[in-house]
């Protein structure tokens, strides 16, 4: 049996693993999201309104908050097509900020008195779900459609003109990276049985996009990675008392200075698994 | 006879620019139709005119019985057309082998696109594997292919075209920074290619090249068609060598 203290270290791994993996989505497209902590808020909201005020189980919750938060992700993804690069990072930001004023003010789910009441979930519970999604993710970066995303990075006109439909695309992935970040709040939210808008604020949308180009931007294990580190290595800073946050952008600098793609990279997993270079 | 490409009278305005003026031409089926002319005569504004990277400001483009000139660019490649580019454009993070499963058509269900292609869609696997042969690519599969030789990545986008299984294939200058013995080979691999009934318009300064291999030419100049006919009727064609050969060139 893991202490209480790893168990919640562990859990806030899985919760954030599935955060970086919503942001690591939406890049793969070339689009960088800034907002994914108002997808995951309204993953939170959702989720524990059905399972608090409609006394649902939690998977059914999950799933429908995930379906919800889709549907707000391809409704976000259509502005998103006319905008690039930093321009829709702040668009991104502005859609997390928008939906953090709403729980502020929504009465249904507390408001800014936040919502409690609901049940609390077991971390191999999150474990199962964070997996599956990990090895969801895996088996589509060996699709087509995964590469047919990675084109639409690389040159959005040449996948136009090989016949790739680009909105769809990044539309989709905006879509599919919006219901991972929901059920990552749904998670959260069964986690800790207790949510407020502040937790979905911009910080948050933050911790994900760190999570994923700490732990490499370009492979989904990234987000696994790059959780780990950025919820225990702070954890192991603490012989530092007041500075180790300080210690930890420290650190943090010094590995994006040396490896710009993050930990782990392609031919990093290919030389660990000894299979030749791809 | 009816073509498989048949462009109306097409016109492309930038600004005040006529970049094309009244242009009509068509590509019969089974055939290799060249476009000549100097530079910044419209060659590729025509390119992407029917490939829909630009809409026409006037005239039509029927392709296949299909008129699309109004369609979007993934449409147009979809129903048949496949290109390259001038200044190459490869995907850059991606492998060969990666170049040759991406542009393929979607077919069957959408599990098959989603998970790991090698089991889902054996029919694009073994296409793309077709094409590593054709193009003789095999010892380059797993390369990124950014950063192979100039003339290799000519042929990974030419392979990458061939994969979505066009019946017009377009080529803007397909031999440029090929050397002659690559430019040959091309040229041999072309005729195959029409051979098993594929029609090829093409973009080229090569004229050596051009006259060998076209069936008809186009010759372009200031946007307007200066001339058309076979490659001997070009060769022959006064106004041709006065505006653009030169009087003394011999090909």
């Amino acid at each position: 049996m893991i202490s209480t203290y790893y168990a919640g270290l562990f859990a806030d791994v899985g919760i954030l693993t599935l955060g970086a993996l919503s942001v690591y989505i939406i890049l793969a497209t070339g689009q960088l999201s800034l907002g994914n902590g108002g997808f995951m808020g309204i993953g939170a909201y959702v989720a524990s309104y059905l399972t608090v005020a409609l006394h649902w189980p939690v998977t059914p919750a999950l799933l429908v908050a995930g379906l919800v938060a889709a549907v707000v992700g391809v409704i976000v993804g259509f502005p998103a097509l006319r905008l690039k690069g930093i321009y829709l990072a702040i668009a991104t930001l502005g859609f997390g900020e928008m939906v953090r004023s709403f729980f502020l003010v929504f009465e249904p789910t507390g408001g800014s008195g936040g919502y409690r009441g609901m049940p609390h979930i077991s971390i191999s519970y999150i474990w199962v779900w964070a997996g599956a999604i990990v090895l969801l993710v895996l088996a589509l970066e060996r699709s087509r459609l995964w590469l047919e995303m990675r084109a639409v990075h690389d040159d959005e006109t040449a996948a136009n003109l090989v016949g790739l439909n680009t909105t769809v695309i990044k539309i989709g992935a905006f879509g599919l990276g919006a219901a991972v970040a929901a059920i990552c709040g749904g998670l959260f939210a069964h986690q800790y049985v207790y949510i407020e808008p502040g937790n979905f604020g911009f910080d948050r949308s933050i911790d994900f996009v760190l999570a994923i180009i700490l732990g490499g931007s370009t492979v989904g294990l990234g987000a696994l990675v790059g959780a780990l580190l950025l919820v225990l290595v702070p954890e192991w800073l603490r012989f530092l008392v007041d500075w180790r946050l300080a210690a930890f952008g420290v650190l943090l600098i010094l590995v994006l200075l040396t490896r710009r793609q993050g930990i782990l990279d392609r031919a990093l997993i290919m030389r660990l698994t000894f299979r030749k270079t791809a | 006879m009816t073509h498989l490409l048949t462009l109306d009278n097409v016109s492309k305005i930038f600004g005040g620019i006529r970049a094309l003026s009244n242009v009509s031409l068509s590509v019969p089926p089974d055939r290799i139709v060249g476009v000549i002319g100097p530079n910044g005569a419209g060659k590729t504004t025509l390119f992407n005119v029917i490939t829909g990277a630009y809409r026409a400001t006037e005239g039509n483009v029927v392709f296949d019985g299909k008129e699309m000139t109004q369609w979007p660019s993934h449409r147009i490649m979809r129903a048949g057309i496949a290109r390259t580019f001038q200044n190459i454009r490869l995907f850059g993070s991606m492998t060969v082998w990666e170049h040759l499963l991406v542009a393929q058509p979607h077919q069957g269900n959408m599990l098959r696109l989603v998970l790991p292609a090698r089991f889902a869609d054996p029919v694009a696997w073994r296409r793309a594997e077709e094409a590593l042969d054709i193009f003789g690519l095999g010892a380059y599969r797993d390369t990124v292919a950014r950063t192979l030789s100039y003339g290799l990545q000519r042929k990974v986008e030419m392979a990458r075209a061939l994969t979505t299984g066009p019946k017009l294939l377009m080529l803007d200058e397909p031999v440029a920074g090929m050397n002659h013995d690559e430019a040959e080979e091309l040229r041999l691999l072309l005729l195959r290619l029409q051979g098993q009934g594929l029609s090829i318009l093409l973009i080229e300064h090569d004229m050596p090249f051009v006259m060998r291999l076209c069936h008809q030419l186009y010759v372009l100049n200031f946007g307007s068609l200066l001339a058309e006919g076979t490659p001997a009727e070009v060769r022959s064609n006064p106004a041709v060598l006065d505006a653009y050969l030169g009087s003394e060139t011999a090909c």
